[in-house]
Parts: C-alpha cells; sequence; structure tokens
C-alpha cells in the first residue's frame, strides 16, 4: 500500500508540472506579456511605460532558456515561483497574492463547509428515501422533480433566493459579509440556502441511480431472505456497497471546498476566494487567476490521493497494490 | 476568424450543411433497422420534447438563413446594406426607447407613448429592444454554444480516446497524462483561464467549453475501446490481416456510437448552462439568455419591478434544456445496453 501511495503520489508531482506547463503555455504563449501589461495599464500605454511595468512585475525575462540566461528566464521563474509558494504580486493592484489567499480562505470555508455537509446529508438522505419507494409515484415524482431542478440555471435560483427570501420576505440580508460570527451566520445563511436548492436535483438524481443499482443484486436478497427489514437493508447493506461511487463523487467537489464557490461568493458579496477570482478575471489579473487554477488542481491532486486510500477503509476488497 | 464566423454567408453555409447532413442521418436512420426502433421508441416516450426541440432549431435555423436588401427593413443606409435573417424580417424594426410592460402603450418610467403600442407581447428591455425578440434571437446563440462546443469536444475525445484504448503503450500514457493534467484543474478555473487567454469571441468560449468537457467522454470512450479491442471478431479480423485502421473502422466504431449519441444530448445542455454562468462572470457570449438574465438581475431591485425581461430568457432556457434534457434521458434508457434491459 505505501509504495502504491508512493508511485501515486510521484505521478501527481508530473501531473502538476504538466498543469504548471499547461498555465504557461496559456498565461506566457498564447496571451504574451506585453498583452498582459497592455491589460493591465492600457492599450496606448508609451512602449516605455510598457517596458517598465513588465520590469517591475518579472515578466521582462526572455521565454525560454537559452545560452548565457538558462536560469533567469520565465519559463524557469515560473515552476520555481508556483513550486515555492511565491506568487508574487497581482498584476492589477501590486497586492501580495498569497495575503489576499489567506485572509479569502476563511469566508470561503464558511460558506461552503456548511453548504457541502448539507448538501451530501440531504442529497443521500433523499435519494435513499426515493430508492426505498422504487417504482412508486413517490420514486417517479422524485425523479420528475429533480430533472426540473437541474433544467434550472443556477442563476435563477441566486435571483430568486435573492427576491424573495431577501427582499420579499426579508428573513436573511440580500447580501454581505461580517467576520464576527453571530453576524456571518445571517449573512452566510442565505447563500447555503440557495447553494442547497442549485444542487440538490443534480445529487438526489445521481445518489439514487447508485443505490437503485446496488438494490437488485444478489447480497440484499441474501439479506432480505434472512429475515432483513427494508430499512435495515437500506442502510446498513446498500448504504455501505455504494460508498465507492459516493466518495469518488465527494472528492471531486473537494477543491472548490476551498476555492470557494465562485457564483455565489460572487452574488452574496462574501470576500472569500471565489469573489477573489471573479475580481481578477474583471481586473485582467493574470497573476492571481494562473495562481487560482494551480491551487485548484494541487487540492484536486491531493484529494485524489486521499480517495484512494478511503477506498480501502471503506470496502475491504479494495487492494492498493 | 470571428469574422468568418460571424459572416451571414458562412451562416447560410451552415445552414445548407446541416439541412444536408440532417437528411443524410435520417436517410441512414431509416435504413438501418435498430436505429429506426431506437429513434421511434425515443419519439414515443418524450414526444412533446422531441417537438419542443425542432421548434427551437426551426427558430435557430430561421435566425441563421440571411440576406441584404429586400424588404422595408431598416430605416437608415447602414441598415439597408446589413444581411437580416428570417427572423429580423419576420419582426420588422420595432425599437422604442426604453422599458415597456408587455402590451403596455406608454413607457414603464416616463409613461411617454410608444411608437408601437400594444405590439411588444413580452415588452421591451432597457434599450427599447422587444423582448420577444431579444429572446428568439438567443435560440440560436444557445444551439451555437452547445452545438458547436459538443461539435470541438466529441471527435477530439473520441480520436484521442480510441487511440488510447486501442493502442495502448506510449499512445495511452501519452493521452492519460492529457487528460489527468485537464482533469486536475477544477473545471471552472480552467474555463476562466482559458477565456480571459484566448481572443473575446464566441469561438474562443465554444473552445474553452470543448476543452473542458473532453475529458469525460475521452475517458469512457478508452474504457470501451480497451474492452472491445479484446472481443473475438477483432481478433479474427487481425488473424484474416485487416488493418489496424480498418478494425477501427469497422468493428471499434460502430461498436460507439450509441455512446456519442447519448453523450451529444447529455453534453449539449450542460454547455449551455455553463455559458449562463460565463455570461454572469461577464465573459460569455454576446447576446446570450445568461446575459440577459446577468443584466435582469438588478431590474428586480427596480420598484416597481422589471420582470418580464428575466422571465422571457429564463424560461425560454429553462425549456431548452428541460427538453434536451428529457430527450437525452429517452436516448440513453434505449440506447445504453445496462439500462434498456432494467426497462424491458
Amino acid at each position: 500500500m505505501l509504495a502504491y501511495i508512493v508511485r501515486r503520489a510521484a505521478y501527481s508531482v508530473v501531473v502538476v508540472l504538466g498543469v504548471l506547463f499547461f498555465l504557461f503555455a496559456l498565461f506566457f504563449l498564447v496571451t504574451k506579456p506585453d498583452d498582459i501589461a497592455r491589460k493591465a495599464i492600457g492599450d496606448k500605454a508609451m512602449p516605455a511605460v510598457i517596458a517598465q511595468w513588465k520590469k517591475n512585475h518579472g515578466y521582462d525575462r526572455p521565454l525560454w532558456p537559452g545560452p548565457g540566461h538558462m536560469k533567469d528566464n520565465m519559463l524557469v521563474e515560473h515552476y520555481r515561483r508556483m513550486l515555492t509558494f511565491d506568487f508574487g504580486r497581482s498584476d492589477a493592484d501590486d497586492s501580495v497574492i498569497m495575503d489576499r489567499i489567506e485572509r479569502g480562505a476563511g469566508p470561503s470555508l464558511s460558506l461552503t463547509l456548511p453548504e457541502f455537509v448539507l448538501g451530501l446529508t440531504f442529497g443521500i438522505g433523499i435519494a435513499l428515501f426515493v430508492a426505498f419507494f422504487r417504482e412508486t409515484y413517490i420514486d417517479r415524482s422524485a425523479v420528475v422533480l429533480s430533472v426540473l431542478a437541474m433544467s434550472i440555471s443556477s442563476l435563477l435560483y441566486i435571483i430568486g433566493g435573492q427576491y424573495l427570501i431577501g427582499k420579499e420576505l426579508r428573513w436573511f440580508p440580500i447580501s454581505g459579509f461580517d467576520p464576527s460570527w453571530a453576524v456571518r451566520a445571517r449573512f452566510l445563511a442565505l447563500p447555503i440556502v440557495v447553494g442547497l436548492f442549485a444542487g440538490i436535483g443534480g445529487s438526489v438524481r445521481f445518489y439514487r441511480t447508485v443505490f437503485i443499482e446496488d438494490i437488485y443484486k444478489d447480497y440484499v436478497r441474501t439479506a432480505r431472505a434472512k429475515g432483513a427489514g427494508e430499512i435495515r437493508i437500506m442502510t446498513r447493506h446498500v448504504l455501505p456497497n455504494a460508498m465507492i461511487p459516493i466518495l469518488t463523487n465527494v472528492v471531486t467537489e473537494i477543491p472548490f471546498l476551498l476555492m470557494g464557490s465562485l457564483l455565489l461568493e460572487a452574488s452574496f458579496g462574501v470576500p472569500g476566494l471565489g469573489s477573489l477570482t471573479v475580481d481578477a478575471i474583471n481586473a485582467n489579473d493574470f497573476a492571481t487567476l494562473r495562481t487560482m487554477v494551480y491551487i485548484g488542481s494541487l487540492f484536486f491532486v491531493v484529494g485524489q490521493i486521499l480517495t484512494d486510500i478511503s477506498y480501502t477503509i471503506v470496502d475491504p476488497r479494495v487492494r492498493l497494490d | 476568424m470571428t469574422e468568418i464566423l460571424n459572416s451571414y454567408i458562412t451562416s447560410n453555409l451552415i445552414v445548407v450543411l446541416l439541412v444536408t447532413g440532417g437528411v443524410a442521418l435520417w436517410r441512414a436512420i431509416s435504413r438501418n433497422k435498430l436505429w429506426r426502433e431506437a429513434f421511434r421508441s425515443v419519439y414515443r416516450r418524450r414526444r412533446i420534447a422531441v417537438w419542443v426541440c425542432a421548434v427551437y432549431l426551426a427558430i435557430g435555423l430561421s435566425d441563421s438563413i440571411a440576406w441584404v436588401g429586400g424588404g422595408q427593413v431598416g430605416t437608415d443606409a447602414v441598415a439597408r446594406h446589413e444581411a437580416k435573417t428570417l427572423l429580423d424580417r419576420a419582426f420588422g424594426d420595432k425599437k422604442e426607447k426604453s422599458y415597456s410592460a408587455p402590451f403596455a402603450d406608454a413607457e414603464f418610467y416616463a409613461k411617454s407613448p410608444l411608437r408601437f403600442p400594444g405590439k411588444h407581447v413580452l415588452g421591451t428591455d432597457i434599450l427599447g429592444r422587444d423582448v420577444l425578440f431579444v429572446t428568439l434571437k438567443g435560440v440560436r446563440i444557445a444551439l451555437l454554444i452547445g452545438g458547436l462546443t459538443t461539435l470541438i469536444a466529441i471527435p477530439l475525445a473520441l480520436l484521442m480516446g480510441v487511440l488510447a484504448g486501442f493502442f495502448g503503450k506510449y499512445v495511452d500514457d501519452a493521452v492519460f497524462f492529457v487528460f489527468s493534467v485537464l482533469q486536475s484543474m477544477p473545471s471552472i478555473l480552467l474555463l476562466i483561464a482559458l477565456i480571459t487567454a484566448l481572443p473575446k469571441s464566441t469561438l474562443s468560449v465554444c473552445i474553452a467549453l470543448a476543452v473542458t468537457s473532453w475529458v469525460g467522454f475521452c475517458r469512457l470512450s478508452r474504457g470501451e475501446t480497451m474492452k472491445l479491442r479484446e472481443l473475438d471478431y477483432v481478433y479474427a479480423a487481425r488473424a484474416l490481416g485487416v488493418s489496424e485502421l480498418r478494425i477501427i473502422w469497422r468493428h471499434i466504431l460502430p461498436n460507439l456510437t450509441h455512446l456519442i449519441v447519448i453523450t451529444f444530448a447529455l453534453t449539449f445542455s450542460s454547455q449551455v448552462l455553463s455559458e449562463a454562468v460565463l455570461a454572469w462572470l461577464n465573459i460569455g457570449v454576446e447576446g446570450s439568455w445568461g446575459q440577459m438574465i446577468a443584466q435582469a438581475k438588478n431590474e428586480l431591485s427596480r420598484d416597481p419591478v422589471v420582470w418580464w425581461n428575466l422571465a422571457a430568457a429564463s424560461i425560454a432556457l429553462f425549456g431548452l434544456i428541460l427538453a434536451i434534457n428529457l430527450v437525452g434521458d429517452a436516448i440513453r434508457d434505449v440506447l445504453d445496453p445496462r439500462t434498456a434491459r432494467e426497462n424491458q
């Protein structure tokens, strides 16, 4: 198992290096440093001003390694900075990117973590309930409802939630944020509820399929023959056996826990990492954007290794070697 | 490239290609018994949804056929030399100055009389454009986003997946590495990075959506090809001296067609929804429903509320996505051997 994890981690390192090269291609070859400078200070800037800006932001080196500048070039510098977590300063307002990320992680987590836990509980709970009543009207209407819910754009959940709960009913403030926990909870309630509604259709449908696939297997029939009740079958037999697809699905969500929910944060004024990314788009802040993509892929890669390990815990048949 | 994409001659050409392609596909389907049965069964299950899709397609096509001159569309010299689509001509030039409610006789805020009182079924937006017209214009853009993206993503994914699955070894390692890299970046961030780095155009958005969505299907087709490669008839073909490419063409690809059709339907709708999110972040396609919704979000805070703009775009978007989702599900139920057995 240890050998597997080491090998897996080594491959992940190679993948992350690949991601960094992809980012280099995107942000240095497709969008050239000159374009970045022009987007930051304006199309009509004088060549001398652009040269000075590029010098200040470290964009004035040659792109590729070559004779005389084997170490002092963009490619090596890009890898060095990313791998040592020295992200430098924003292209837009010269703030230190690492500071902003540290400041944004807390607000992001306080929104995504409760939403994630509640979404998972409700999703699995409702799906179990629906699978329990399979092939009845409860099941059929739940499937229809979840397809309807999935067909509504997430933008409408946000607008609808803000209008109905925020403006008309006045239960919670429409948007905003506060560091103190008591006030923060009031501000975060609405985005959490909206996020739950936006995601519930897809997850109920997904988990229902997972459970239904298992429900017709032989071990369920055996359990029933032994006299186990339907509720016991669902919770003690079907649920543990469906853990593998559930875990796989959960892991793809993990990067977003820390990266924050872009849409929710931007619409509800939560100053987290999602808002940071949205601000970076609007300000053409390429340095911040590539940092966020890099961090996102780091989380994903680590999450994948953790899933593989957790497979062995939920399913003793899985051996990592 | 953008100019070619926006020119009306290309647009007309694409309509011709689509229609001939559609007719050819229709004839191919009606000749093959299995496919004919499958499509009949999809139609029987989801009659309304299939018709809704057809209506959207018809609107999209009518907004793609364009020509210059002829008729009284446009009053000034510039407008006379602009290509107008069938849809433009059907609606004519019914511009107002600002917001007006559905069937209103006067402007919503200024209360000054309208140029075309009672003619705006869904009212007008902030620029005085007829909302029904703007919404119908969005159909073509939504279909373009969904269609173009899937048409880029699926052939790419299929090529890479089949090559990787069939030849294995180095090819497989290379393809596996590429999709591991793309998959490890959270898709929304990858989308944003691609769109901000590429030049701003509809094509860029479609390419970005395609790059983020081909991985899933590539993985699927790679796995299927690996299974098919080991089957007896492939061994038999190889023993008879059939070339590798011919084996792929005759024995592997036909066995992947059902997956292609299913994936086409299911990715189409998710692309259109993704574009709506991008429009909300100001990096979407000009004139899409997502953009209409994003612009309309501030209208709800006005008093009295301007609702028709938001309602029109959302209902149009919802209708298209729901219809495609329902048809896509039906296609999967009919074509996927796993679920097909369950339904018998």
